[in-house]
């Protein structure tokens, strides 16, 4: 077994070993797919390759979380 | 609701055929909850209808902004407070553009809040990775290998980790120039990928493009001689 930080830098050399769609495809669903997630849906299903693309890509998890972290902030 | 098949990492390019479809046949009422019809019905009004949604959505998304400096702001510290308000009113300006020059490719598979709401976090977003990284050189070579130490492990873990580290390395030596260059910066110095595809002249989709293809070609090395690497990164993932 190897320590955190090996297998973290491994997980970001190396992405997810799953399909996913790139950056542009992935702006074009995420609001769409969280509201699907945010309704208690199966968006990763309705959504192939989104969640695996958020795993591979620190910029467009950044943005899904502020999206889900503002969706979820309104009253 | 659309379902999208997932697909190699290409920038999505909608078709003009299908642009042009849009633009003559909107969101079916349908599919369009009463909050999401009535902000198309506004902004696609003409005279002061339009111009107050216009505002509105304006508003909307100067909040969005703000929320999304808010969060980033403790790895901003350099940054004074009217700095921040101003990279927010001029994310939530860019946002407004983007938003009323797409409004027709809205499908109403989201609530209209939710759909404007990701081009102001995405606008604030770039624009503070950008200003946290101005004037910083952007490291393009290997330089964190140093920081793995195997410090700790037993010698076995301590020889798989060489040997994986060394084939790592040479795996990465055996991409061409730009995948390793895009590889070292985003994977392994975590440099933000809209800020080298400013200073590389390209933008994030072609950039992940070439960071999948090293990542593909990193993994296919790995596997040739006898590494598994979907178990290293599963543990993690």
């Amino acid at each position: 077994m190897q320590p955190p930080h090996f297998t973290h830098m491994l997980a970001r050399l190396l992405g997810p070993a799953e399909p996913e769609i790139g950056c542009d495809q992935c702006f074009d669903q995420l609001d769409s797919y969280l509201d699907l997630q945010l309704a208690g849906h199966d968006a990763d299903t309705a959504f192939p390759g989104l969640h695996a693309h958020l795993h591979g890509c620190p910029a467009c998890r950044e943005d899904y979380e502020s999206l889900r972290a503002l969706i979820s902030a309104q009253p | 609701m659309t379902v999208a098949s997932a697909a190699s990492v290409e920038p999505a390019v909608r078709p003009p055929s299908a642009a042009a479809a849009l633009a003559v046949d909107p969101v079916p009422a349908g599919l369009l909850d009463d909050e999401s019809r009535a902000w198309l019905r506004d902004l696609r009004a003409q005279g002061p209808v339009h111009e107050a949604a216009v505002q509105r959505l304006h508003a909307l998304l100067l909040r969005a902004a703000r929320f999304e400096v808010a969060r980033r702001r403790p790895g901003l510290p350099h940054l004074r407070g009217d700095e921040l308000g101003e990279i927010a009113l001029e994310a939530a300006d860019d946002a407004l553009m983007s938003v009323l020059a797409r409004l027709d490719d809205f499908r109403g598979a989201s609530r209209f809040t939710t759909w404007v709401y990701k081009f102001a976090l995405l606008e604030a977003a770039v624009k503070l990775r950008k200003r946290a990284w101005q004037g910083r050189e952007i490291p393009l070579e290997q330089e964190r290998w140093d920081l793995l130490s195997s410090a700790g492990l037993g010698p076995a873990e301590a020889a798989e980790q060489s040997e994986l580290l060394t084939a790592l390395q040479d795996g990465i030596a055996a991409l061409t120039p730009h995948q390793r260059r895009v590889l070292v910066a985003l994977a392994l110095n975590g440099v933000p990928v809209d800020v080298l595809a400013d200073r590389l002249n390209t933008n994030r989709g072609a950039l992940y493009k070439t960071l999948h293809d090293a990542r593909r070609n990193l993994r296919t090395y790995l596997t040739n001689r006898g590494f598994d690497p979907a178990v290293s990164f599963e543990e993690h993932h």
